[in-house]
């Protein structure tokens, strides 16, 4: 069974979708470890070592995002964690910005996917199904 | 069953404890040295004679023990990750009433083997995963331990997935090895009972008999517990209460030693607010953790150690040259203090003690500012609620002003983010009966309880 971490990175407190996010990705048979809102860097990181986690699924919906998520890659490969997949998602920056550009600045922090507002959890289902089969392909050093 | 009698064979101390179950009384007690070195049964029969001395020839029913003797149980802790397997392997080893002299995490060297076999680790508690988790770090570990034929016992307590290989792995290197439930099975949450069982029985069958401790049992029924579980049991049910018998509610209990601090609190410890929330591992309703760089005398040290300048030029400003006090004591560790001016440096330092110990070991808290307000992070166990604090150990007994020594546990405005006690009543542990009174439990834990009501005095 693959596993995956979720939680709402950095002061944010926004829990409602990150509880849908864990029930939906459970229900399709995901082994789902949710480390809940107000989540550094590092419990991402120490949930994902401890459960064999092949994805981080980072959710920001307040807008600070991008200072939250800095570092997160290269924090991944100091722990050992060189092929974890890194999704981010939710309302990641402030306001209504190009996203063609914020997608450019996450993919370049080293995330592998990075998803627009009011992207649903069902829609990447395939997305995520597929990045798995392919886990280990690559590796992010 | 009328008479009981129980024994905590100690470090220095073989302490006996004479109950009437009947009476729901103390007959008596007495204490002399530990002889384990030369025959534990010397120092039970001269503490013996001291008892009958005061109470008259007493036929007992039944006899059991508990001991910390010869170096107590010593443990290493090994997990993957700190603030997760490792601290969960910690919190069991300390729950089930070991010392932990080694702490390792993610994957462990020859030096680190090398540490365990110097060191004279009793047990080993080995683990790491969570269930369905990171399998590949704890079997290089355990290949790690096999590959250096340790004797010691190791207890697997990782990942449940790959015992099989574990099997295999100690079967190949022939190891001592024992399997138990993944302490930490789910992110975050222990599981910390059945590891505690196979250390404790672990402790009875094998330990004991090496230390020299098991020759006892030609006289008494058994030794059952290590000491500080005995005590963790006995104020476990003070806390709780039993059948229709009132517990005394969430507790704090401080023993001061002269080689270590071990504090116990007995409470749930979770968040009190809404907007707070619990981050990390959750702690357990009884919570034991121990300082072995704070104490009387061995650790005198240690004590120094915690206070910065400023700190010591405020004692000297009181007259008090904490340099040389800490020193002395470390020195001359058999020291009592004889004067006015020795007994408050004791205080004094036993209130440190009890200050930094509790830093410890109490849960904190965090604040976020957010648009709509403040929002609380809290790590570790919320301590707010306590109703009593307990004071058991030598310099705070002996203590004029126990109440003093054990203050310095409550609130305090320069660490507002410990979630410290607010408003206790204090007790004092003045017949040394916490651990008796665990023993007790395992035969009538109704009459342990009466009779730790009735002997701990307020203060
Ligand atoms: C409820 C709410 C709150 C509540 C939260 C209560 C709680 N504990 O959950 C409270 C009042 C506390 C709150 C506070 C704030 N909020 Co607010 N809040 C909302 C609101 C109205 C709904 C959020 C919600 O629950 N949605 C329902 C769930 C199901 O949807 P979701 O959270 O978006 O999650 C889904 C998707 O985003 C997606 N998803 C999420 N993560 C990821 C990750 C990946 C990889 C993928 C693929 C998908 C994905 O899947 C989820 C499930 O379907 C939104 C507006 C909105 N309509 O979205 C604003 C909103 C999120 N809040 C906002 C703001 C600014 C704040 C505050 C900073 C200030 C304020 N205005 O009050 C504070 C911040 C507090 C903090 N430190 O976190 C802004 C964020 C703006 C931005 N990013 O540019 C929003 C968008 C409102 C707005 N339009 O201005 N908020």
């Amino acid at each position: 069974m693959n596993t995956i971490v979720i939680g709402v990175i950095g002061a944010d407190v926004h829990a409602v979708g990150n509880k849908i996010i864990e029930y939906t990705l459970t229900s399709q048979g995901y082994n789902v470890v949710n480390v809940g809102v107000l989540a550094t860097q590092e419990d991402f990181i120490n949930a994902a070592i401890e459960s064999d986690a092949k994805m981080i699924l980072v959710s920001s919906l307040y807008g600070h995002g991008e200072i939250d998520c800095r570092g997160l890659r290269e924090k991944c490969i100091e722990a050992g964690l060189d092929k974890i997949i890194l999704y981010v998602g939710g309302n990641i920056v402030v306001g209504k910005q190009d996203f063609k550009e914020v997608e450019q600045r996450f993919l370049a922090m080293g995330f592998n996917r990075v998803f627009p507002p009011m992207t649903k959890i069902e829609s990447v289902l395939d997305i995520i199904k597929k990045d798995l089969e392919e886990y280990g392909k690559n590796t992010f050093d | 069953m009328e008479k009981i009698l129980l024994i905590d064979f100690g470090s220095t101390y073989t302490k006996l404890t004479a109950v009437s179950l009947k009476n729901e009384e103390i007959i008596g007690t007495a204490a002399s040295f530990t002889t384990v070195s030369s025959d534990i049964k010397e120092g039970y029969h001269n503490a013996l004679a001291k008892l009958f001395a005061k109470t008259g020839e007493l036929k007992f029913d039944k006899i059991i023990a508990c001991s910390s003797a010869a170096g107590g149980l010593k443990m290493a802790a090994i997990g993957l990750v700190e603030e997760l397997t490792v601290e969960a392997a910690k919190i069991v080893c300390l729950g089930a009433g070991a010392k932990v002299d080694i702490i390792l995490s993610h994957h462990i060297t020859n030096e680190d083997v090398e540490n365990i076999i110097k060191k004279k680790i009793d047990i080993i508690l080995l683990a790491g995963g969570t269930d369905g988790g990171n399998s590949e770090c704890v079997l290089y570990n355990l290949r790690k331990l096999g590959e250096a034929h340790i004797k010691i016992p190791i207890i697997y307590a990782g990942n449940r997935s790959c015992r099989d290989e574990v099997l295999k792995i100690m079967k190949e290197y022939d190891l001592n090895g024992f399997i138990c439930d993944n302490i930490m099975a789910k992110l975050n949450l222990l599981n910390i009972e059945d590891a505690k069982n196979v250390i404790k029985q672990i402790f009875l069958s094998n330990i004991i008999v090496g230390k020299g401790i098991k020759k006892i049992e030609e006289e008494i029924d058994g030794v059952i517990l290590p000491t500080p579980q005995a005590l963790l049991q006995g104020v476990d049910l003070l806390s709780k209460g039993y059948l229709d018998e009132e517990g005394l509610g969430e507790l704090l209990v401080f023993d001061i030693g002269g080689a270590t601090t071990d504090v116990y609190s007995l409470c749930p410890g979770e968040p009190k607010r809404g907007d707070t929330i619990l981050k990390g591992i959750q702690e357990p309703y009884a919570k034991r953790t121990v300082e072995g760089d704070l104490g009387m005398r061995y650790s005198a040290l240690g004590v120094l150690a915690s206070l910065n300048e400023e700190k010591l030029d405020m004692y000297k400003l009181q007259g008090i040259d904490m340099e040389k006090e800490c020193n002395l004591r470390h020195q001359f560790v058999e020291m009592i203090p004889q004067s006015k001016h020795e007994e408050v440096v004791d205080e004094l330092m036993a209130k440190i003690c009890v200050d930094t110990a509790l830093s410890r070991h109490v849960g904190k808290i965090e604040s976020y500012y957010t648009p709509m307000g403040i929002m609380y992070l809290q790590s570790g166990k919320d301590l707010s609620d306590i109703k009593y604090i307990i004071g058991t150990g030598g310099v705070i007994i002996n203590s004029p002003q126990p109440k003093k020594i054990l203050e310095a546990g409550l609130y305090n405005k320069n660490k507002m983010m410990e979630l410290r006690p607010k408003e206790v009543k204090y007790l004092l542990d003045s017949n040394y009966i916490l651990s008796a009174m665990g023993l007790l439990s395992t035969i009538s834990p109704l009459c342990a309880l009466r009779i730790m009501k009735k002997y701990l005095v307020e203060v």
